[in-house]
């Protein structure tokens, strides 16, 4: 059998997968009855509804007929890797990772970091434009974030401020 | 006469100095951020809520309105001048504005819109101040099983609404109620999904969601798709004001989309998005004047119509919020998440124990609306420089004001995580087709409609014909039945997908 919508093949896949999941997880719990609905009723009732939906979207991604057969296309991983990685990184430098010993490193460092990281993203990241950028933003975001709405966020690293 | 006298009462609270600067700056930085090409009014709120968690209830409601309605006129000045909606409602402002600005007109323009959005907007919170009373009185004769089927209705029509497959629409939103669960359930206290994280026993944080979706997923699809050469009217907007001419075609379209916006914001599962393009093709259908530029060659009626029926929706969209405490689209999910925040349970409960905050809040909806005309009109040079600002400044910039503002709210870096994985999975959903929208309506709603089940069933003994056997909840699934049948007749399906992909 050909796949006529890609799209709608995987992502009713992907439905039916995380319905059956949460079904499963759901029937772990104690599911009781219509009257007496225990934590498990309505999150089995709501997986296994899903998992029919998503039943339904593979069926009508393999037999309704589209022109373009609904590529899915090339991920972008690159950019993919670049965002959430800049993320990743704004997060362990921002309030470090004890069980892993990273100290935190504080708010100005993790923004340099998470702009440097985000820029690699694009397709134009000359590196004086970037740091530039980081500048600018790590100067407004201390004046915005830390003195006018004082948010209680650690601006200096540990070492320095101990 | 007792709309006089809430107005008045909600006018005091809304004119003193600290509410109307948080309003005006509510306007200002929507505006700001709605006006940037790629980001839509619900991350907008999102990337924004963090700013108003210190503020006293009253305030932070009343500056998120102003940075809602910032968001939506900021939407629309980048329809016009970029040819890039700003968000889905003014996708149809796109067609005829854009055009204007090529010939241009583009002062014309934005002044129409402006203009149509606050007549819109001033009628818009009157209809709200007026039906908000009886509704609220309608709302404390709901049971459980009402509110349930209301909440099926509220979805449904959602759905129907939701650019793209039906039944795809329904999957995200019975994700989105899943996603919901996630976390320690109310009556037996275990918690479920959580897989021993602590983090996650209190649930999924909306805003990670919102921001993750939202904000990082359109910034990964935006990023992978080829650099197009965006062409900008930054050169010249001459002449802001529309000629006599223009205001003769203005004022009756204005007219119709307003009235048409109003009534279809009302709808659960309407608001602005539908407001604007009904009143789109309404327009198309009046006749021309003689001498009238044809339709998609820069007609003013085609901006100044769907712009008036998108505010006033968007006005009205608070009406079954404030009134029943649901929401009827996503961006009203954001702002029950802020109540919630802020301890207001919203429902028609607030209208009674929290009447400074209910009428101070509808009176800083048209204080915002006379706001942004007086901000928009002579600041637009300074707007129309944003957006020539590059993308790649702008993405790095909302990255982080993403990561800081989630970061905020519990000052916890697991929320961090949660919006990197979920801007994975945001990504995830725009590679499949998915539109995102429905999963957070159905995340908000979650928590409301196993409550509301719950309790029905308890009351009957596990009968499921409650549903059905009370009169206003029998009425309420019909309705969303009878819409899900519409949708799904050969000729209104052909119509509607017709219009989602209007050229």
């Amino acid at each position: 059998m050909r796949i006529k919508s890609q799209k709608d093949f995987f992502s009713g896949l992907m439905f039916t997968v995380v319905g059956v999941a949460f079904a499963w997880g759901a029937t772990t719990y104690n599911v009781g009855s219509g009257a007496r609905m225990g934590p498990g009723y309505f999150p089995l009732m709501l997986g296994i509804l899903m998992a029919i939906i998503g039943l339904a979207i593979m069926f009508t991604g393999l037999t309704v007929e589209t022109a373009s057969g609904e590529p899915i296309g090339k991920w972008a991983w690159k950019q993919v890797v670049f965002i959430l990685g800049a993320n990743l990184a704004f997060g362990v430098l921002l309030g470090g990772l004890p069980s892993f010993g990273i100290p935190a490193m504080g708010l100005i460092v993790a923004i340099y970091a998470l702009v440097i990281i985000a820029a690699q993203a694009g397709s134009k990241h000359a590196l004086p434009s970037v740091l530039a950028l980081a500048t600018v933003l790590a100067v407004g975001s201390y004046i915005a974030f830390i003195w006018a709405l004082k948010l209680q966020i650690q601006v200096w690293p540990t070492f320095i401020t101990g | 006469m007792e709309l006089i006298h809430n107005l008045s009462l909600g006018f005091g609270v809304a004119f003193t100095g600290v509410n109307l600067l948080y309003c005006l700056v509510g306007c200002i930085l929507g505006t700001l951020i709605g006006v940037l090409p790629g980001i839509g009014p619900v991350a907008t709120i999102a990337m924004l809520l963090p700013a108003t968690y210190a503020l006293p209830p009253v305030s932070a409601l009343i500056m998120l309105a102003g940075i809602y309605y910032g968001a939506q006129y900021g939407g629309s000045t980048t329809a016009i001048l970029v040819n890039l909606p700003g968000e889905s409602s003014s996708v149809v402002t796109v067609i005829d504005g854009y055009q204007m600005a090529r010939k241009g007109r583009a002062g014309p323009a934005l002044a129409a819109a402006g203009l149509g959005s606050f007549f819109a907007g001033c009628v818009g919170t009157l209809i709200l101040a007026a039906f908000a009373p009886p509704l609220t009185e309608l709302a404390f004769k709901f049971g459980p099983a009402e509110y349930y089927s209301l909440m099926i209705l509220g979805l449904i029509g959602a759905v129907v609404l939701a650019s793209g497959s039906l039944l795809k629409a329904v999957a995200m939103i019975v994700l989105g109620l899943l996603l919901g669960l996630v976390g320690t359930d109310v009556n037996s206290g275990v918690a479920r999904f959580s897989f021993d994280i602590p983090e996650l026993t209190d649930g999924i944080g909306f805003v990670a969601i919102a921001m993750g979706v939202f904000g990082y997923g359109e910034i990964i699809a935006n990023l992978s798709q080829p650099e197009e050469d965006r062409e900008v009217f930054t050169a010249k907007v001459s002449g802001l004001f529309p000629t006599k001419e223009d205001f003769r075609n203005m004022l009756p379209a204005v007219l119709r989309g307003t009235a048409l916006g109003s009534s279809l914001g009302i709808l659960p599962g309407g608001g602005a998005l539908l407001a604007a393009f009904a009143a789109y093709t309404i327009e198309k259908k009046t006749k021309l004047r003689p001498g009238e530029v044809p339709f998609g060659r820069g007609n003013i009626r085609g901006v100044a119509a769907p712009e008036s029926a998108n505010n006033a929706g968007a006005q009205t969209s608070f009406i079954p919020l404030l009134t029943l405490g649901i929401p009827p689209n996503a961006v009203m999910a954001l702002m029950v998440g802020a109540m919630t925040i802020h301890n207001i349970q919203p429902g028609p409960q607030v209208m009674t124990s929290n009447p400074e905050l209910f009428w101070g809040l509808i009176a800083s909806m048209w204080l915002g609306n006379a706001m942004l005309v007086i901000l928009n009109l002579p600041l637009i040079g300074l707007w129309i420089k944003l957006l020539s600002v590059p993308y790649r400044f702008l993405f790095p910039s909302i990255v982080l004001f993403c990561a800081i503002g989630v970061y905020s709210t519990n000052n916890n870096t697991f929320d961090i995580w949660m919006v990197g994985a979920f801007g994975f999975v945001g990504y995830l959903f725009y590679k499949l087709g998915c539109e995102p929208a429905p999963l957070l309506l159905g995340f908000i709603l979650g928590p409301m409609m196993e409550e509301n089940l719950r309790r029905a069933l308890l009351l009957s003994r596990g009968d499921w014909s409650v549903f059905v056997t009370r009169p206003i909840s029998a009425g309420l699934l019909a309705a969303a039945l009878l819409l899900l049948i519409i949708v799904l007749l050969p000729a209104v399906k052909a119509k509607r997908e017709e219009a989602f992909v209007e050229d």
